[in-house]
């Protein structure tokens, strides 16, 4: 993260529970307004359903679930960020995402240790801009399958 | 250049010649004599070897030049044709077949074939194999000896191809080209001068061989026949204009002043080889090699015209579909608004658009369907192994191949087939000796068969074997504990035909290596169950079985019962649905702990989904229940819900891969109103 090489990437911020965190403008198919949710049964519970994407029948993370933070009502400001991960569109929902910034790829830093709780391990790292914090998501962390399977699995067993 | 834009091309065209070869060798098998099938198989070969070189793929270019080779010298009675050596072609199909497997999958379609490349090395060379045909082999040793002298001569074949062209009107051209002596890089001269001379027309012949010049195994001048409708001198400053040539004569001659020599040529051969083999070398050529060449020249008219079909990639027609899906649900939605609003114009538009998507979608679902033959078409090679490995004669026949099936349906069905066979095989079809003890032909017949009937497709395996033997099928079904013996009593025959489907089931006695490794034909059975189709079997003891399989013609689109609980709204594939039913709740029985009901003399199960699904409650119960009852097999169920909503068909779509384990759930469809409904698997939900 700290090389010299120093070039320019777009990232997205939104917004958790009061902080900022960042995602490669790369990664971001679009960011959609809350919209009907179907629930899906017997799945973790940070899988808030599916939704239909121009056709396409879309997964979508609570990501306040996934990182562990309470959770909170929809709000006019709550938007879903949808993202290409390997050839899969999923979808996070976030409280608010209303901010695009160039950043310096130089200035990204490792996690420092004073980010507190689970959303540390889906970190891959800061930046500093100014007063503010960006905290870079690793999405691929986020959307792991095996945490999922492990769930159902224990489900079908009851 | 940029070759990865053709990759898709190549993988196709490779799979079809490859299919080619296996198709002909097995029909070469039948009529070994044939020289003409030679022929073709060698014409696949070298297409593929060519497409394989341009392409990149050394390993794949070279296996195929040394089957060429074999197929060459075997087409020119070099040497002997034998079971043996068709047994190393198959194998060295295969290896082929793998390694174009890997290219599709991405790898780089590399694979250790030393030893069959061995093999085919001494065959060419017309070594043994193995010590039991040695004596065979020293003779076709003898007649590989003396081919060199056969150099600046033709073979009947080639002879035959001249004077066809001659006939034709081309020119025939010897031309021989001499390289500077200071050339560095003979081989890239030599390919040049032969792109240059493709262009001009067809380079039947070339001395030393194409191989060696290649490989830079000559001195510095070569020799090549051409046919072409160009003359002379535009031939000549064609190869002079490759740089490093020091010298070209281009001559016309005549093949039926060739084909003269070919007496002489016999005699040599005759003075090597025993006078038996002179019968085979002389006789049939003859008779076959007219035809033989004869054919291809149909053949190229014939593709000229039925070339009025494009290859489109599937994905594509993934994505018209998607975009279609997204018109029908609009459709939908218009017809809603239109009802609403009770506009007499609006409401003819929204009609005449209705027509006209459900025209556009019978098109749009007939463009994916794809004959059952490229399926079928891999059964006879297995077929013939596994007769072969299980010492029974088999004859195969394949009824309707060219019947329509969805693609994905196509994708799914290869599977079970291959199981129904090597069962049918294995258990069905009886040893010769067994089969001429029981007066029946000693050769047991296979049939294969496809067709459609109304909106489905059937997929039959009949055999004339043994049957199913009720009282072993019922005994091993009442050891292993799937029916008590008081239930076994009051089944039907097809009951217990039925009964070699329940899982953990074999009626094989010992494990057998052909099938029976664990896995049965349960799976058989749940995997047409998933495509929505099913399975029976009719069998007769001592006279054969019939399996059959019905599915349905397309996967993408499928019929549902849409219902709710609470708020929120569910689907049930009709394939699993018997009927619905409103009980009371006073007609609920408890039987160990489980709620169940008296359906029709049945006791059945209920299912609340309510609870399976945690759904969220926000009404208050009624007195009655609203059951759908479904089966997976003979169990039956009551799946408990709060509404019908109605009938209808849905277009199926993936949950995709991150909710792949979502419990109960085999896929989602998109409604009129655009929301995401789930669909059920009642399979998952039925124990």
């Amino acid at each position: 993260m700290s090389d010299a090489v120093s070039t320019e990437e777009k990232l997205i911020i939104f917004e958790l529970k009061g902080k900022e965190y960042a995602i490669s403008v790369n990664e971001v198919m679009s960011i959609e307004k809350n919209m009907h949710i179907t629930r899906i049964p017997n799945i973790a519970p940070f899988v808030k359903g599916v939704i239909n994407l121009r056709g396409v029948v879309t997964p979508i993370i609570d990501l306040r679930l996934r990182f562990n933070l309470e959770e909170i009502p929809y709000t006019e400001s709550t938007r879903i960020i949808i993202i290409m991960l390997e050839d899969m569109e999923v979808g996070i929902i976030v409280d608010s995402a209303n901010d695009v910034v160039d950043v310096d790829t130089s200035l990204y830093e490792p996690a420092p240790e004073t980010i507190s709780g689970d959303e540390v391990d889906y970190i891959k790292g800061v930046v500093k801009l100014d007063k503010r914090l960006l905290i870079l998501v690793d999405l691929e962390k986020v959307f792991d399958r095996t945490i999922l399977r492990n769930y159902s699995n224990n489900k079908s067993d009851e | 250049m940029e070759m990865s834009q053709y990759l898709e091309v190549f993988i196709e065209e490779s799979k079809e010649h490859l299919q080619a070869c296996n198709e002909h060798l097995l029909e070469l098998e039948k009529d070994p004599e044939n020289l003409q099938i030679v022929n073709e198989i060698f014409r696949a070969a070298h297409t593929l070897k060519g497409m394989s070189a341009t392409m990149g793929y050394e390993d794949l270019a070279s296996l195929t030049h040394q089957m060429e080779n074999v197929l060459d010298a075997i087409r020119n009675k070099k040497i002997v044709f034998s079971p043996e050596i068709l047994d190393v072609i198959f194998l060295a199909v295969d290896d082929l077949d793998a390694m174009v497997e890997s290219i599709a999958s991405g790898g780089d379609g590399k694979r250790n074939v030393e030893e069959v490349v061995e093999k085919l090395v001494l065959i060419e060379k017309g070594l043994p194999l193995n010590q039991k045909n040695a004596a065979e082999a020293e003779v076709a040793a003898t007649a590989t000896e003396k081919a060199p002298t056969r150099e600046n001569q033709y073979d009947q074949f080639e002879t035959t191809v001249l004077q066809q062209s001659a006939d034709q009107g081309f020119f025939t051209y010897e031309i021989n080209v001499t390289l500077k002596s200071d050339c560095l890089l003979k081989a890239a001269r030599v390919y040049m001068i032969f792109e240059a001379l493709e262009s001009l027309g067809e380079v039947v012949k070339s001395v030393p061989p194409v191989e060696e010049l290649e490989e830079e195994k000559f001195e510095f001048d070569f020799m090549v026949t051409l046919i072409s409708n160009e003359i002379a001198n535009k031939i000549e400053t064609a190869i002079m204009k490759v740089s490093e040539v020091e010298k070209v004569d281009v001559r016309e001659f005549f093949a039926n002043s060739q084909s003269v020599k070919q007496p002489e040529q016999s005699e040599i051969d005759n003075q090597v080889v025993e006078s038996k083999q002179e019968d085979i070398t002389n006789a049939p050529v003859s008779e076959n090699v007219a035809p033989a060449v004869a054919k291809p020249a149909e053949k190229q008219t014939a593709t000229k015209i039925s070339n009025k079909t494009i290859r489109v990639n599937i994905e594509r027609l993934d994505i018209l579909m998607n975009l279609f899906e997204e018109l029908v649900i609009d459709r939908g939605r218009l017809e809603q608004i239109s009802s609403t609003l009770k506009d007499q114009e609006l409401h003819e538009t929204v009609e005449r658009m209705s027509r006209v998507t459900g025209d556009l979608q019978n098109i749009i679902l007939n463009m994916r369907m794809v004959p059952v033959e490229t399926v079928f078409n891999r059964f006879p090679r297995m077929v013939r192994q596994l007769a072969r490995d299980l010492n029974k004669k088999i004859d195969l026949q394949i009824v309707g191949a060219e019947t329509e099936l969805d693609r994905t349906v196509i994708d799914e069905i290869g599977d079970p087939l291959v199981h129904l066979i090597r069962n049918a095989l294995d258990h069905g079809v009886e040893t010769p000796e067994v089969r001429r003890a029981n007066n029946k032909d000693e050769e047991g017949t296979v049939i294969l068969r496809a067709y459609h009937s109304g909106n489905h497709v059937f997929i039959e395996l009949e055999d004339d074997g043994a049957g199913i033997n009720k009282e072993k099928v019922l005994s091993k079904a009442i050891n292993k504990g799937i029916v008590t013996t008081e239930i076994a009593k009051t089944l039907t025959d097809s009951q217990i035909a039925e009964l070699i489907f329940a899982s953990g089931f074999s009626t094989a006695d010992q494990i057998s290596d052909i099938s029976g490794r664990g896995v049965g034909l349960d799976v058989v059975k749940n995997t047409i169950e998933s495509l929505g189709g099913s399975i029976t079997i009719e069998s007769e003891e001592g006279k054969g079985s019939l399996f059959s399989i019905q599915l349905p013609l397309t996967l993408s689109i499928i019929s549902v019962m849409l219902v709710e609980i609470q708020a929120e709204k569910y689907a049930i594939p009709l394939s699993s649905i018997i009927e619905t039913a409103i009980v009371n709740k006073k007609d609920v029985m408890l039987a160990h702990n489980q709620t169940v009901i008296d359906f029709r003399g049945k006791v059945v199960p209920l299912l609340f989904l309510k609870d399976i699904f945690d759904v969220p409650s926000t009404e208050g119960e009624s007195d009655y229940y609203s059951v759908v009852i479904v089966r997976k097999g003979e169990k039956l169920a009551g799946l408990v819900v709060d509404g019908f909503i109605g009938q209808q068909e849905v277009v199926l779509k993936s949950l995709g891969t991150y909710l792949s384990s979502a419990y109960a759930i085999s896929g989602a469809t998109i409604l009129g109103d655009g929301q995401v409904a789930l669909i059920m698997d009642c399979n998952a939900l039925i124990k």
